[in-house]
């Protein structure tokens, strides 16, 4: 072909180095539709919260059970970020360590999440019990089943690190997951104020 | 479940239906095995990760699909044709409506238009691969074994029956029992989650994969088209994926989201799935309108009119079309305020359309036309789409919807937009691009054959529709009476359909015989620009090499490959050496297979309400995952002698330029 070397060198670059970063960029654009999956469960939930067919209402979700979860969520918000902030110290220890600490929050978190849905089923609050509960559960169990999610990805993710340490892949692959960690904590944040606060309140 | 309903019985219909299917399937074997193909197909194709053979396996997919609906269309119009008729079962003949619908645009026209995106996009932009070569494996694969849980429904199980959108309450457990309506679900769910992942590919690829010359503002217009209409994907698709969670929910685990009791709300569903639906129609049009701009300018020799006015009328109608769902149901009752604000933002759609048709117009004027296949189809595409159009802004008007609703005024309206615009496009951009992707061009005369059976047929088929709207016939109607029959004109209009519907059935065999043909005797495409194109993927061979440009092609402003030709034969392009480097390119890969068939698996086992076996398909759904996450030697470099090897076969390229004048 007729191009000029100029050009050919500059596109070396292009689609070699930057893998990673356009990795990373296809997983925000993934977590736009995420946002949009929780906000259409939103709607649901927004539509239906009154349709309680009277059985078990918003007024009577356990108040200590889900103030705990919330900040449990937050500070694995938190620990995520310290990890991070570890990888790019390059601090492999403190890494897998603040890790570690992230997936064992999580998993505390879906525990209570799952202690309360048990509690809610033995008092006859089941998902087929009213519309309102049925949304409810769809809601709050699909951020749980992301937060699961997450806790595998985590040990997936811990696994390569230790075979690999911190190289430019793992280092995308962290970023990502608590990428993804912020955000189901930010999604948690709406369903904490607009599910459960002004559900009691 | 009763398995003693496992297989569908009954209509003879559906016993020849798997007598056949059966023998294809034997056919299909014994060639395999007979001829050592089963390693080529696995090697070349399963595994493979180039959006080349990706587009390929698209298009066999669509067309295949297009004759599974095209069958579905024909029975209906021979159901309807005649006065009593009973030529299907009332049920059966719901299930045909049913199917058509939800294939002609899940499994034909979604299909059809990723094919046009794998082939083209990568090439128009100057780019060696879409952006996640993975992730494009994994949504084909993914749309592919959806459709094929979809269509099994036909002999295992039985078909859905609650229309192509299932309505809740009768698409809910206590009007659809049984396995029909879940694959439905399953098979939309599965391929739906294909194409998400597909928009999210595509957008990436067109704003990060361009050459690094290639400015947004220089990009040809059928990758603005493809942008847009991946950005309206990201937009709706999550909410489809949501709604057929909630109605999984409600059929699997007893749920109350759209029930009529315990507090469920139908209309809920209503209002969700055509935010989604809604959006969707434009989401299949607007790659159609990409191909038009491309056809056009090509066939007109001349560059296209009004390039900014296109480009913000694309990202325009992506927008707007968020803002119109409520025009499929004014009826709801939502109050005349509602209604309105979506009338009025259905009009103002029309605007930036208009637009378009109005550059499309003046892009022909006084340009050099050559009437070619293509160019054929545009020509007849602007016309219909205009009375389309018309008829949609009729429909728009939210009082007078009240007296169309539901009747064959608006089946005519859809199907013209959705045929005269969607299909005319996607077959236009097929002859376009069809050699660049085979080597070989279709043959002209069976494609005029075609071209005018297909357009005699749909104004014989579609036309009379309107009419029968008007004469009171709702859409979905099983049959009418003798009183309704040939005295009062119901009658004669049907059967006068038919015979459109007849003619463009003989027309897409036209088509199937001009493919076959022209694989032996099409012209062949030697020096990779058989149109004279404008554009990037007209400056290599045809078929393209695995690597697409040997070297990223420089680009100096729109219709790139024009200005290039120009300047050869101006004399000003230095010959100089060219200095190859290895190239980088992505394995091919199992995973996308196996981890679809999980995914058909776990779709198996929720239609048939079998937990155990939708659970372990979604377990082997995460471990494919895992397996993937644990991969780290994912791709290989093209060795410079290979590039050179490959560039020397191409002996006559470059060395024919027609180039205007």
């Amino acid at each position: 072909m007729q191009q000029s070397i100029s050009a050919h060198v500059s596109d070396h670059t292009q689609g070699h180095e930057d893998q990673e970063g356009i990795k990373l960029l296809g997983f925000w654009i993934f977590l736009v539709t995420d946002c949009l999956l929780f906000a259409t469960f939103f709607a649901a939930y927004a539509v239906l919260h009154t349709h309680t067919n009277g059985g078990f209402t918003a007024s009577e979700f356990n108040v200590p059970n889900f103030i705990i979860e919330t900040f449990i969520l937050l500070i694995s918000s938190f620990t995520s970020g310290i990890a991070v902030l570890n990888m790019h110290k390059g601090n492999k220890k403190g890494l897998t360590q603040w890790l570690i600490v992230t997936a064992v929050l999580g998993a505390v978190f879906v525990g209570l999440e799952v202690k309360e849905f048990m509690d809610m089923a033995a008092e006859g609050a089941t998902l087929s019990q009213s519309a309102f509960l049925t949304s409810f559960f769809s809601l709050v169990g699909a951020h749980g089943l992301h937060v699961s999610f997450g806790i595998f990805w985590m040990i997936g993710i811990l696994v390569q690190l230790s075979r690999r340490g911190i190289t430019p892949v793992t280092k995308r692959k962290i970023s990502m997951v608590s990428l993804y960690w912020h955000f189901l904590d930010a999604v948690w944040i709406f369903i904490f104020s607009v599910v459960y606060l002004m559900g009691v309140m | 479940m009763q398995n003693s309903h496992f297989f569908v019985t009954g209509d003879p219909m559906i016993y020849g239906a798997d007598v056949s299917i059966a023998l294809v399937s034997v056919a299909i074997i014994f060639y395999l095995t007979y001829f050592k193909k089963w390693g080529w197909l696995w090697r070349e194709w399963i595994t493979t990760v180039d959006h080349k053979k990706i587009g390929i396996m698209y298009l066999i997919s669509a067309l295949l699909m297009l004759f599974r609906g095209g069958v579905d269309a024909i029975l209906m119009r021979i159901q309807l044709a005649v006065p009593n008729s009973h030529f299907l079962a009332s049920e059966h003949y719901n299930e045909i409506f049913t199917t058509h619908g939800t294939i002609m645009i899940l499994f034909m026209a979604m299909p059809f238009m990723f094919a046009l995106f794998n082939i083209v996009v990568p090439l128009q932009i100057g780019a060696r691969d879409v952006a996640y070569p993975f992730l494009n494996s994994v949504s084909f694969w993914l749309f592919f074994l959806g459709a094929m849980l979809f269509n099994i429904s036909f002999v295992v199980g039985g078909s859905p029956n609650a229309g192509w959108l299932s309505y809740p309450p009768l698409s809910e457990n206590d009007f659809s029992p049984g396995p029909g309506q879940n694959f439905w679900i399953w098979g939309i769910q599965i391929s739906g989650i294909g194409s998400l992942m597909t928009g999210i590919n595509f957008v990436v690829t067109i704003l990060k994969m361009r050459t690094p010359t290639m400015r947004l503002r220089d990009m040809p217009l059928f990758s603005w088209s493809v942008l847009s209409s991946s950005i309206a994907i990201l937009g709706v698709f999550p909410i489809l994926t949501v709604t057929l969670v909630m109605l999984t929910i409600d059929r699997l685990l007893g749920g109350h989201f759209f029930t009529m009791t315990a507090g469920g709300n139908p209309m809920m569903w209503v209002n969700l799935i055509w935010m989604w639906g809604h959006p969707e129609v434009y989401i299949v049009v607007l790659p159609a309108f990409g191909v038009y701009s491309e056809v056009v300018a090509t066939f007109s020799r001349k560059r296209i009119f009004g390039y900014s006015s296109m480009v913000f009328s694309m990202i325009a109608i992506s927008v707007v079309s968020y803002y119109t769902w409520v025009h499929h149901f004014f009826t709801m009752g939502a109050g005349a305020n509602v209604n309105i604000v979506f009338a009025i933002c259905t009009m103002i759609i029309a605007i930036p359309t208009g637009v378009k048709v109005f550059n499309w117009l003046f892009t022909m004027y006084r340009g050099r036309i050559r009437i070619t296949q293509p160019m054929l189809w545009v020509m007849a595409f602007v016309p219909c789409f205009l009375v389309g159009g018309a008829t949609g802004v009729m429909l728009a008007a939210a009082p007078a919807d009240y007296q169309y609703h539901n009747s064959y005024f608006l089946i005519a309206h859809f199907h013209q937009v959705l045929i005269g615009g969607v299909v005319f496009g996607y077959i236009a951009g097929m002859y376009y691009w069809f050699p660049k992707i085979f080597g070989f061009k279709l043959n002209e005369r069976l494609g005029k054959w075609g071209f005018w059976l297909w357009q005699i047929g749909f104004y014989v088929c579609f036309m009379p529709q309107y009419a029968l709207g008007f004469m009171g016939m709702t859409r979905r109607i099983y049959t009418y009476n003798d009183s309704m029959g040939w005295d009062m004109g119901w009658a004669p209009l049907n059967y006068i359909s038919t015979i459109g519907a007849f003619l463009m059935g003989i027309g897409f065999i036209f088509q199937v015989w001009q493919i076959l043909y022209s694989i032996k005797h099409g012209e062949r495409d030697v020096t990779g620009d058989i149109w004279d194109g404008r554009t990037l993927e007209w400056s290599i061979p045809s078929p393209a090499p695995a690597y697409n440009f040997a070297i990223l092609p420089v680009v100096k402003g729109r219709d790139a490959w024009w200005y290039q030709k120009e300047e050869m034969q101006k004399g000003n392009v230095h010959k100089e050496a060219v200095k190859y480097e290895p190239i980088h390119m992505p394995n091919n890969t199992g995973i996308p297979f196996i981890m679809s068939v999980f995914w058909f698996i776990a779709g198996f086992g929720f239609t048939f309400e079998w937990m155990w076996m939708g659970i372990a398909g979604l377990i082997g759904v995460a471990l494919t995952l895992f397996a993937r996450s644990f991969q780290y030697n994912t791709d290989h470099y093209i060795p410079v002698e290979e590039i050179e090897k490959t560039e020397k076969a191409r002996k006559n390229y470059g060395s024919v330029h027609r180039t205007a004048n």
